[in-house]
């Protein structure tokens, strides 16, 4: 598919999905989004760079393999589940930063727990898509 | 003490990085740790006689009440030290019996770990704790027959082992759970205040069956014998150790255990009984017509466990003192002679009865421990098998539940049976004449003859000094009755009916020993009773169960989605339809639903044209985007009605499952048209009932009062307890946090599914 206005629209589609994608998941706590639909929203990002520039030259852009991005994920999360432990509080309560920061606003562990979903959700659907589309292609 | 029992279990994991080790030289040491644990438990003894108990606690998952909760009574030390004592003599032994054998670390480690889980079993005062040792063992004694891995034959026997104790511990479970249910506590020792209360519930029958299914599979009582046989296979320090001292008897044990709170019920004696019994008389009886020494042992093994039940099921005082004091004879002399037989084994290379002969002159001291066993076996005077038989006849005779005679005759015919057995495994290959081949045999190390010389030791010695046993043999006793009596046990009573019947066994099982020889034609005659015999029956079952398995899978799993997706929605009706059509009201309340907006008609009519079109159309491509379509739909019916959440999560994986299927379109076959009208009818009659369904669970939810405390609680706490405001993301990422936690690791699976079904590439080797 060599479509000029595809990758044109593409390139500057990119930055704006991904960005769209880290501000869902910011947000998630207090407004619409979380980690779950940032997690599409980015790999939608990929998916597009894939069409307009073949899943090939995607998964170069990537440096890795999305796949890596699962075991990342969900240690991130894992790890923000137990944390409390070590705090001799149950597993999973939610521990704060006393005062909210810059942009970000409160900080707390659930904030980390979203962010393993979004690397999991986008680790896992990107792989099976890349997967199915390189396999559709032998 | 926690460390005595795991002590084992410590020596398993010790074998994974010192491997090498113990396969050289460390093996020979390995015998100090049951020895120090059979010291422990020795030490223990003067506690126990003082009449006093010995618990040890230790909280493992309080929520839940399991612990590790450790009870030490008279007969939990008599088992400890039975595991601890026989298991030094084992260990050393196995050390120069299997030298140089391959995974001798291994078999250390299995060896082990299947002392802690029998430590644990009999000392769990926690009754969840007990079945997690109870399975401990029937797992070590698997890895433990089939040890000699590359033996197709030990590879089934272990399994045989497995599935029928494994069987038998799922039984247990549903009985124990009932049990702590009913009694409303863990604690085995609290049970017995709940004991009247559990003997007249309702459930009473089937947690005795369950209790029943778990002892009688794991202590080999007919029809589920057929496994210890089988389980000869193993190397014979293991059979002496599992087969025949310990693990067979942890059936015996529970029974014994639980007999304070289950017990003394005509269900619970008779059943007993009964079982008992005919296991102790067919397993005698068939012990006549084996060869092979172990063969031979194991019959009169399951007899022996016969026995045992049959007298806990007689259920008197002299009954429980004849068990206590019978697990400990049995426990000295078939050890024994399962020693002597390998020893026997290792240095002829044969347990054909019939080629050995005049092996005393080659190897004494193992026929004088053989001999001495089987003295004992056959209740000879002086021994402690006369005690034990003395015992027993004491309780057939004694017992008023039954016909005294009919029972005393039935153990007459046993222990004649048994001593038989004795005999011929424990002297007929040390008398006679050394034949050619067996002249060149020499006697083996200190190591293979020893450890049963110990033991046909302890039998001389308890045989002669009985009194000495009797402390501990009445808290025993105590502990299987739930009350304290004293016992005195004497060697000679005079002349009474238990020593002229006890004299009358001693004929009857010389007699048969002397005129009896195992001929060829018996051997063909009685394996055409084979096709009776439960272990043929149970081969029929599972090769039934396979077949059935096989064709089910077939059915089911025919590889092709259309049918998954279609069995999965009709048994979805079906269910669904079930419970609708029982119970619940049928009628929609027109009024209250909320008059239909301009907006929802125009999203309803897209919908359904975009149906029709997928559903009509005859390229792939427009069926997709058709559907594509009702997913963006149900986007804008979300938006419409205040969930924006989903409805952002719907668009997205709406876009993805399109980009998916475009991904996948170019592969497939043409867009042929393979359905005829017939079955055009059946999708559709099936997807509208699915529909209807549905449609009709949506309507009556609303007649259904809201629960209406869930929503204001999240909204109360959301910002109170988790510091969010989307209530949503709240709930998934801080009150349901575990949901979401599974959720991701689910996925991730799937990922890692669907890339190594695409992308692994099978060696040539492994493909079919």
């Amino acid at each position: 598919m060599k479509n000029i206005i595809l990758r044109t629209a593409t390139a500057y589609l990119i930055p704006l999905l991904l960005l769209f994608s880290v501000f869902l998941l910011l947000r998630g706590h207090y407004h619409p989004g979380g980690g779950f639909v940032g997690g599409l929203v980015a790999s939608i990002a990929f998916v597009l760079h894939g069409f307009a520039f073949k899943m090939q030259n995607t998964l170069r852009l990537m440096k890795f393999h999305p796949s890596k991005f699962i075991p990342v994920g969900l240690s991130v999360s894992i790890i923000s589940s137990i944390l409390p432990m070590f705090f001799k509080k149950p597993v999973m309560t939610g521990l704060w930063l006393n005062k909210p920061l810059p942009i970000l606003g409160n900080v707390g562990t659930s904030l980390f727990f979203d962010i393993g979903v979004y690397l999991v959700v986008i680790g896992v659907t990107l792989n099976i898509l890349f997967t199915i589309s390189d396999s559709g292609q032998q | 003490m926690i460390l005595t029992i795991f002590s084992g279990l410590i020596l398993a994991l010790f074998c994974v990085p010192f491997g090498r080790q113990i396969n050289k030289k460390l093996s020979n040491f390995l015998f100090l740790i049951p020895l120090s644990g059979f010291i422990y438990f020795l030490l223990q003894l003067p506690l126990i006689l003082a009449g006093q108990t010995k618990t040890v606690r230790y909280e493992w998952v309080p929520t839940f009440g399991i612990n590790l909760d450790f009870y030490l009574d008279g007969l939990s030390l008599l088992f400890s030290l039975l595991i601890t004592g026989i298991g030094t003599l084992i260990f050393l032994y196995a050390a120069a019996y299997l030298k140089g054998k391959q995974y001798l670390s291994r078999f250390y480690g299995y060896l082990g770990l299947f002392m802690t889980a029998m430590l644990g079993l009999v000392s769990s005062n926690n009754i969840i704790l007990l079945f997690v040792f109870w399975e401990l063992t029937s797992i070590s004694s698997f890895f433990l027959i089939g040890f000699d891995n590359e033996n197709e034959e030990a590879q089934k026997s272990a399994l045989t082992a497995l599935t029928i104790t494994g069987g038998g511990g799922l039984l247990l479970l549903g009985g124990v759970i009932l049990m702590s249910n009913i009694a409303e506590t863990y604690s085995i020792k609290a049970m017995v205040f709940s004991a009247e209360e559990l003997k007249n519930h309702s459930w009473y029958g089937f947690i005795l069956l369950s209790i029943f299914a778990g002892a009688f599979t794991k202590s080999a009582q007919f029809p589920f014998h057929f496994w210890l046989p089988n389980a000869m296979k193993a190397p014979t320090p293991v059979s002496a150790y599992l087969h025949s001292a310990t693990m067979v008897k942890a059936g015996i044990y529970l029974l014994a255990r639980f007999t304070p709170i289950l017990g003394n019920t005509s269900l619970w004696n008779y059943s007993l009984m009964f079982v008992g019994g005919i296991t102790m008389l067919y397993a005698a009886f068939h012990s006549l017509f084996r060869v092979d020494m172990k063969g031979i042992l194991a019959y009169s093994t399951i007899s022996a466990l016969g026995i045992l039940v049959f007298l806990l099921g007689i259920g008197t005082k002299d009954a429980y003192i004849a068990a206590s004091v019978f697990i400990l004879v049995h426990a000295l002399y078939k050890a024994t002679l399962f020693l002597v037989t390998g020893t026997v084994d290792y240095a002829t290379g044969t347990r054909d009865i019939r080629a050995l002969a005049g092996l005393r002159k080659v190897l004494l001291p193992v026929a004088i421990a053989g001999i001495i066993a089987a003295l004992s076996s056959a209740g000879v005077p002086l021994f402690y098998g006369f005690i034990g038989k003395d015992l027993i006849y004491e309780a057939t005779t004694h017992s008023f539940s039954l016909d005294s005679t009919f029972l005393t005759v039935a153990a007459i015919l046993t222990n004649i049976f048994i001593g038989y057995s004795g005999l011929l495994v424990g002297i007929k290959p040390f008398t006679g004449k050394l034949s050619e081949e067996h002249s060149t045999v020499r006697l083996p190390g200190w190591k293979l003859w020893l450890p049963p010389f110990i033991l046909a030791f302890c039998c001389i010695i308890f045989g002669c000094f009985p009194g000495r046993t009797s402390g501990l043999m009445s808290y025993v006793a105590s502990a299987i009755a739930g009350k304290h009596f004293n016992l005195d046990l004497k060697l000679w009573h005079g002349v009474n009916t238990v020593f002229l019947l006890s004299m009358i066994t001693l004929t009857g099982t010389a007699f048969i020993y002397f005129s009896r020889r195992v001929t060829n034609r018996e051997l063909i005659i009685l394996s055409t009773f084979n096709k009776l015999a439960p272990a043929y029956l149970v081969k029929k079952v599972t090769d039934g169960l396979l077949a059935f398995a096989k064709k089910f899978t077939n059915t089911m799993h025919n590889g092709y989605l259309r049918n998954y997706t279609m069995t999965i929605v009709l048994f979805m009706v079906g269910i669904l339809s079930f419970k609708l059509l029982n119970g619940t009201p049928l009628t929609i309340d027109w009024y209250h639903l909320s008059p239909v907006s301009f907006y929802e008609v125009t999203v309803a009519i897209l919908m359904l044209g975009a149906i029709f079109l997928s559903a009509i159309t005859k390229s792939r491509l427009t069926a997709l985007v058709a559907l594509s379509v009702v997913g963006y739909a149900i986007c804008i019916l979300y938006v419409m009605y205040g969930a924006p959440d989903l409805a952002m999560t719907q668009f997205a994986i709406d876009t993805l499952t399109v980009v998916l299927f475009v991904l996948v379109l170019f592969k497939l076959p043409p867009f042929l048209n393979f359905t005829n009208t017939k079955i055009k009818l059946r999708d559709g009659l099936i997807s509208s009932a699915f529909g209807g369904i549905i449609g009709w669970i949506a309507l009556t939810v609303l007649n259904e009062s809201v629960n209406k405390e869930v929503s204001p609680y999240y909204a109360e706490n959301v910002y109170k307890l988790a510091k969010g405001k989307n209530v949503v993301n709240v709930i998934l990422v801080d009150f349901r946090g575990f949901d979401t936690m599974f959720e991701i690791i689910v996925l991730a699976m799937a990922s890692i599914g669907v890339y190594s079904l695409l992308k692994v590439k099978v060696k040539k080797s492994e493909r079919e």
